[in-house]
């Protein structure tokens, strides 16, 4: 398919990034998966442009970022609110807009959330490395050139008809995602190394409030509040094994960190891992945000990731009959 | 203890299942998880997205979606039974140049005056015979390698360095390794190789392999400048 310029960027905001649903299969040669780390933002964003759920999106963190359509163009905007205006104007989320030549889209400031997805009818055209076209920050491939996006970047995109019968298309609010204003709660499926907490240290990290701090990043959401009591006969680190998103690593300082998606292997102890539906919170934090982990069966989990496929799919089709 | 007589199953999250062999780094247990790795990777299974092998354990990432995890389950354990019938490979044997001391091994001296030996002697040792790589983690292409002689074990810095350059070889308590990238780290430095590890757009991406064996061997200050012309 054709490539066709249809971005141009007048500012990068904060840190703006080419992610997919990241790079699978290469852990075995220390490579972490990167990807969009609200996947389920990304994907409904691509579903709603009428690309693939896996296709390239932009992930847009906090604020800043302004970019001018070079051509005509169907988008979408999913995930956090960043207040995204046109012209000016506010733009509605989560549904599609036609945007013409020279007009401009600017993330104001933050509302609700941490990270916005930006993904355009015919997908971003981004070379693919190891089968994706995810940005890996600290390896420096991926993406736009291995990194973040700068002001006067000319985004591709490939070229199709818009889709003008898709404009207007919303996804339905009552499947939006939701976000506890005071304080997110965090389902989280006990171990692997819980056993190396005392009870008391399990109470605390199940019961305490923990504050969002400013070293947070695409590697991981460091956290402050009370500290986890560790077993005085285990020893603080563990033989380096295998890292996945959602995993709660606790340090020495007894201070939680939840690994995003840019970390493939970890000597930490991990106390707990966050559930699969509750990841796209944990990547709409910010720091100064609050949160509470509550434990869950695998059980519980794995009939919460059924339902929200089962309601991605029937958006799908319903959209597809359009 | 070291190897488990039963493996171990830990969750880690809704989609991930640890499976420790082992409580210690012996090449016994690296070997059952290496050969592990690679029986499930020969089955294709649908729903498996990922496969971590380590030291002592290996992480499967799968979805649950498309693989319940009680089918994963008894899947593994089917083909850990199976396990003695999975041939390994032959390893590799990678030859390293690695340019010692000055300012390309910053801690060559350091590390000789722990163990009250010459840096020539650390040099000597350091070469003295083909490590395994137990496994590739921590960042791309990153070899942990084992076992170092015991006059060469040395703890890791005190304060890590922000900055390591690329290509940096380094030891930390019995294991030696290579920075693939610039990146911070601990480790101390003996000294620097310009052999390029990773190259994103290659297939296989990484020059090395876990389960195959690298070997140094010193080179000069202009062989290594003169390396890549």
């Amino acid at each position: 398919m054709e490539q066709v310029e249809a971005f141009e960027v007048i500012e990068p905001g904060i840190l703006t990034t080419f992610q997919d649903l990241g790079r699978h299969g290469f852990s075995q040669v220390g490579v972490p998966p990167s990807g969009a780390s609200d996947t389920f933002s990304l994907r409904v964003g691509n579903l709603l442009v009428g690309n693939r759920e896996g296709g390239s999106g932009l992930e847009i963190t906090l604020m800043g970022l302004k970019i001018k359509a070079l051509r005509e163009v169907v988008i979408a905007i999913t995930g956090g609110d960043l207040s995204p205006v046109l012209n000016g104007e506010p733009l509605e989320m989560w549904r599609t807009h036609l945007l013409v030549e020279g007009d401009i889209i600017h993330f104001k400031k933050v509302r609700t959330g941490c990270r916005a997805y930006f993904t355009v009818a015919g997908g971003f055209a981004v070379p693919k490395i190891m089968g994706s076209s995810s940005t890996y920050l600290s390896g420096k491939f991926g993406g736009f050139e291995g990194r973040a996006l700068r002001r006067g970047d000319v985004l591709h995109a490939f070229d199709i008809p818009s889709p003008l019968n898709k404009l207007g298309l919303r996804f339905p609010s009552d499947w939006l995602p939701f976000w506890e204003k005071e304080e997110v709660l965090l389902r989280v499926i006990p171990g692997p190394q819980d056993h190396h907490f005392t009870e008391k240290g399990f109470q605390t990290f199940c019961s305490s409030s923990y504050r969002v701090t400013p070293q947070s990043d695409r590697m991981g959401v460091r956290l402050e509040g009370p500290k986890i009591e560790r077993r005085s006969d285990v020893e603080e680190s563990i033989i380096s094994e295998g890292m996945i998103s959602g995993a709660i690593q606790v340090p020495g300082d007894g201070k939680p960190i939840i690994i995003l998606t840019e970390l493939v292997t970890g000597g930490y102890t991990k106390i707990a891992t966050i559930i699969s539906t509750d990841l796209q919170k944990v990547a709409q934090l910010k720091p100064g945000d609050h949160v509470r982990f509550n434990p869950v069966s695998i059980e519980e989990a794995h009939l919460l990731l059924r339902e929200q496929e089962e309601r991605l799919r029937e958006f799908k089709e319903n959209f597809q009959k359009r | 203890m070291a190897l488990y007589s039963k493996t171990l199953y830990f969750l880690m999250g809704d989609r991930g299942l640890l499976l420790e062999f082992g409580d210690e780094i012996s090449r016994e247990i690296n070997e059952k998880v290496r050969r592990m790795a690679l029986a499930i990777q020969a089955e294709i299974l649908e729903g498996i997205i990922e496969t971590v092998p380590t030291y002592r354990s290996l992480l499967i990432i799968y979805d649950p979606t498309v693989l319940p995890i009680e089918g994963l389950k008894k899947r593994l354990e089917l083909i850990e039974e199976g396990l003695q019938q999975t041939p390994l490979p032959e390893p590799n044997l990678i030859h390293i140049p690695v340019v010692y001391g000055g300012i390309y091994g910053p801690d060559l001296e350091g590390v000789a005056k722990y163990h009250q030996i010459s840096p020539e002697e650390v040099i000597r040792l350091h070469c003295g015979k083909p490590y395994l790589i137990y496994m590739i983690g921590f960042m791309p292409g990153f070899p942990y390698m084992g076992e170092l002689p015991q006059a060469l074990v040395t703890p890791r810095l005190k304060t890590p360095r922000l900055i390591v350059p690329k290509g940096s070889v380094a030891i930390a308590q019995r294991q030696t390794g290579i920075y693939s990238m610039e990146s911070p780290g601990g480790w101390q430095l003996l000294g620097r190789t310009p052999v390029e590890l990773f190259y994103p757009e290659k297939d296989p991406p990484a020059l090395l392999q876990m389960g195959d064996f690298v070997q140094f061997y010193p080179v000069t200050e202009k062989e290594f400048e003169n390396w890549s012309k």
